[in-house]
């Protein structure tokens, strides 16, 4: 009757003469009658998988999705191309269908990939040692800026009010339960203004955190902002990066950033209505034993031959309770798996490509868009898959007449950010074609 | 087949692509022409060359390495590793859940909003809550959640002294290491010669310093704290709120339910009770349900219905904030519905049923062999404290290793901390008679083999992809990543 519960009827029968009980009931007589449900629950009967996958399907089909209209928004979730081997090799069941990687002797897999995976992470960002993740991109920073308050014992973190506005708001919901107080840095022209920066940045600033390319898109200036946080002893620079765009730019450690944070759902993560995502955090080897979450190392069996475990583990709540760098237990497993594949199926070259190919196409599009003057650049400052603009019309006008086009518009700033009220972030992946972006811009001209 | 040891970066090979993409159609420019040539970087990436063929036969390698719940039995106490339905993976597959944007208009994802406010009812139905919140990303993420309540609530009433958070000596890790991170103290109290809260030491613990109580139910022994309401009671008396760690739900669904308990706030742990995968550690799902008392603190969005509308709602001036990014683990709660719905209401009681079941029978199979709490009940897990009659040097690992050797995934080992070689199996509703009967069977066996020839165990496992790895070596001397 249940096709996930194997015992029939005889079996209970048995197991329960076995064990000395007359009905199932009697196993629940431990939970007083002062609190036990004495209805059945109100939810409907249970049904077959027929019935459910109608249901379900028939909500899934009340979504438009991004195959029902072309995609230009962004502003932390991207519809980058997902190539089709990633899904079939996230898809196998030894992978998805285990745990954490206790025992190492059977989960080697596992291991392994972790280990692959914060190589790559490492590889990419030039940093020293990744963890094997965070929930995603907002809580990850939040999970930083503990980091840096723990390592310098400071209770200050000086945030660019250009860090996505989702992410602050983690931030200060975590920073409050430690009394960590928050100072948010406003943008000059689109990036972070350092002369406010460097007001803010005293001897008691555990970190200064950026991100870049940031919310609008621009790339910040990491050399000057590093100048400036590091301006004080023992401050550290966070920043949060979008990992595509190192395919092409700098990276964080050459730029003496200290711990470096990110939203890996770029990296083969389908955007499945905001979840689940990627966190990913890397930092230099002298900050490795204050990082959050677990670690693979690589070590040797009773043989000799190499292999992989989970390692310093006395940073962690299983061991360690009160006294662990955070609380996190269950972490983004199987979404790295998705990352490392993706990383390894584009490579050394694919990712550069990728990298190029947005850079080229968003800037097309923003040349396309403001040509005819109807809409102009938001800022003057070189961006990399996403840029603003403005315009007389409201933004939230111009999306539902793009939608009635069939397109996904861009983000609308004017909540978050009330100055730029009218101002509109596009996000371009190499995704898009030239059609698709002549297309927005004939649009978007024909409405004012 | 061959032993397969290689790492994706040992295939590397210039030339070598297992991508393409289509030909950049607009117009090329320099890179350098575009963005500053002082932010661009000159080295080429340091990523592998492989091919498609190189991947898909690496990672299928090291898949055989692993062990998970499709592989066989997977007894893993505290985290309820039940079977992983198909259905459930095909329907978050669906275009119309993976492919929407987080940031799209409501008016494009009514079916999305749907779904979450129908899961967040009927997870208040099953908790006994009267509203969820669906973004926590894990059971710990809850805990901070329900921490982050707790501690709005507090402070809203201007009783800024309640600083301290009391938590059993059986609790899971998480517990204290939420506790701290949401910058509470803990008071850490004893658990009973049997097991359960000890109501004396709570009585000690608590004064007007005491936010509130962090619980599981049934206890991480698999016991049933009969003394529920006492306690809730006793927690409320003195002024503070009641926390319920959902990572042991599965064994009460349909039985009783934490609201009706007394717990003002409470988590799920959606890949555990609600059958969505673990995928190697995670993405999991941590929904959080409170009481009316905490709901003007949640954190937003939540979901709420205008008429025949679906929208996300902002509107809690008093709210904590947001705890993460967008909305919650998306996928994971349409799996987690699509459970629900398949299981109903009869469904998920026999869930429980089943699962407490097997723990008494298993249990009872073991209980000549290994030390065991006599006469008890349990609920979906239970504790065996080391070998009957073993030898002293022979250890719950090596039991847990030998085990590999049978093929089956050993139980949670050294948890809790306050049973001696503890060894936890949690077998749930997946398991058929026969399976319990084989572990059993496979436990009772390394027992005697501990007796007769304690080194087979020592040296155990001996069949596995790798023979038994050393953890000291990997902590002394870090290799956090691929040296080339």
């Amino acid at each position: 009757m249940y096709p996930y519960i194997p015992n029939t009827k005889d079996d209970e029968q048995r197991m329960l003469e076995a064990i000395g009980f007359n009905k199932i009931e009697d196993l629940f007589s431990d939970i007083p009658d002062n609190v036990k449900l004495n209805r059945d629950l109100d939810l409907k009967p249970s049904m077959s998988e027929l019935e459910v996958a109608n249901y379900i399907t028939k909500l899934s089909k009340e979504n438009t999705t991004i195959n029902d209209l072309t995609c230009f928004l962004g502003a932390g979730a991207y519809d980058h191309y997902i190539p089709s081997i990633v899904g079939h090799i996230t898809s196998r069941s030894e992978f998805y269908t285990s745990y954490t990687p206790y025992q190492a002797e059977i989960s080697q897999g596992t291991l392994q990939y972790i280990f692959e995976y914060q190589s790559l992470i490492c590889n990419l960002t030039g940093m020293d040692v990744a963890n094997a993740s965070l929930y995603d991109g907002g809580t990850a920073i939040a999970e930083a800026a503990f980091m840096a308050s723990n390592v310098t014992r400071r209770q200050e973190i000086v945030i660019s009010k250009t860090v996505n506005p989702q992410a602050r708001e983690v931030l200060k919901t975590y920073a409050h339960l430690q009394g960590i107080k928050v100072i948010e840095v406003e943008d000059e022209g689109g990036v972070t203004n350092l002369e406010e920066l460097q007001s803010h940045v005293t001897d008691k600033t555990a970190a200064v955190i950026v991100q870049s390319p940031n919310f609008f898109g621009i790339i910040e200036d990491i050399e000057a902002i590093e100048k400036v946080a590091h301006s004080q002893k023992r401050t550290l620079l966070i920043a949060s990066v979008d990992p595509i765009s190192l395919g092409i730019l700098k990276t964080p450690a050459s730029l003496g950033v200290d711990i470096v944070v990110g939203e890996g759902q770029a990296l083969g993560i389908p955007l499945s209505f905001g979840g689940p995502y990627l966190g990913f955090i890397a930092t230099k080897k002298s900050h490795m034993r204050k990082l959050p979450g677990r670690i693979v190392g690589e070590t040797i069996d009773t043989e000799g031959k190499r292999a992989f475990v989970l390692t310093l583990q006395a940073r962690e709540q299983h061991i360690r309770r009160e006294k662990a760098t955070s609380n996190i237990c269950s972490n983004q497993g199987i979404n790295t798996l998705a990352a490392a594949v993706y990383l390894v199926t584009l490579g050394k070259k694919g990712l550069r490509e990728v990298a190029l190919q947005a850079t080229q196409k968003a800037h097309y599009a923003m040349n396309e868009i403001t040509k005819s003057g109807k809409y102009k650049p938001l800022f003057d400052k070189p961006f990399f898959k996403e840029f603003a603009i403005t315009s007389s019309a409201d933004a939230d006008e111009i999306n539902s007449k793009l939608l009635e086009e069939k397109i996904l518009g861009g983000y609308s700033l004017g909540k978050e950010y009330p100055q730029y009220k009218n101002g509109i972030l596009y996000a371009v992946t190499e995704k898009r074609t030239k059609e698709e972006i002549d297309r927005l811009s004939s649009v978007l001209e024909g409405m004012i | 087949m061959r032993k397969y040891n290689e790492l994706i970066f040992e295939l590397s090979k210039p030339g070598r692509t297992a991508y393409r993409l289509p030909e950049n159609d607009v117009e090329n420019i320099a890179v350098e022409e575009l963005i500053p040539a002082e932010y661009l970087n000159d080295d080429e990436l340091n990523l592998p060359e492989v091919s498609e063929v190189d991947i898909i036969r690496h990672y299928t390698n090291l898949s055989d390495k692993n062990f998970g719940v499709d592989t066989g039995f997977y007894p893993l106490g505290s985290c309820t590793m039940k079977y992983n339905p198909k259905i459930n993976e095909d329907m978050a597959s669906l275009d119309g859940f993976k492919n929407i944007h987080p940031l799209q208009s409501e008016e494009t994802v009514q079916g999305a909003l749907k779904l979450m406010y129908e899961l967040d009812k009927a997870l208040c139905e099953i908790a006994g809550m009267d509203k969820m919140t669906l973004q926590p990303a894990a059971g710990a993420h809850g805990e901070l959640t329900g921490l982050t309540l707790i501690k709005a609530y507090h402070e809203n009433r201007g009783d800024t002294k309640r600083t301290k958070i009391i938590v059993p000596d059986s609790a899971h890790g998480t517990n204290p290491a939420s506790a701290i991170m949401a910058g509470f103290d803990t008071i850490e109290i004893k658990s009973t010669k049997d097991g359960l809260v000890d109501i004396e030491s709570l009585k000690a613990a608590l004064s007007d310093e005491v936010a509130g109580l962090m619980l599981t139910n049934p206890n991480t022994l698999g016991l049933f704290e009969k003394d529920i309401k006492e306690i809730a009671d006793l927690v409320h008396g003195c002024g503070g709120l009641l926390y319920y760690d959902g990572a042991n739900a599965n064994a009460i669904l349909g039985q009783a339910r934490p609201g009706d308990m007394g717990f003002d706030v409470v988590h799920f742990n959606i890949h555990k009770t609600f059958s969505t995968p673990h995928g190697g550690g995670g993405p999991g799902s941590g929904p959080v349900g409170v009481k009316k008392i905490l709901l003007d603190f949640i954190p937003t969005p939540t979901v709420e219905k205008d008429g025949d509308r679906y929208y996300l709602d902002y509107d809690y001036p008093k709210s904590v904030g947001r705890m993460k990014d967008f909305y919650g683990h998306f996928g994971i709660l349409v799996r987690a519905y699509t459970y629900i719905l398949t299981m109903g209401r009869d469904g998920l009681k026999k869930a429980s049923e089943m699962a407490v079941l097997n723990a008494n029978y298993l249990g009872h199979r073991l209980k000549d062999h290994y030390n065991l709490q006599e006469d008890t009940i349990f609920k979906h897990e239970f504790v065996l404290a080391g070998l009957k009659d073993g030898l002293s040097e022979v250890t719950t690992l090596d039991v847990a290793k030998r085990l590999l050797d049978y093929g089956y995934h050993p139980p949670t080992v050294y948890f809790p901390l306050i049973v001696n070689e503890a060894l936890m199996p949690e077998p749930t509703e997946s398991e058929s008679k026969e399976t319990l009967d084989e572990f059993a069977d496979a436990l009772i066996k390394i027992a005697e083999e501990a007796r007769e020839n304690p080194e087979i165990l020592k040296e155990a496992p001996h069949n596995t992809p790798v023979g038994r790895v050393n953890e000291t070596q990997a902590a002394r001397n870090p290799v956090l990543k691929y040296e080339g």
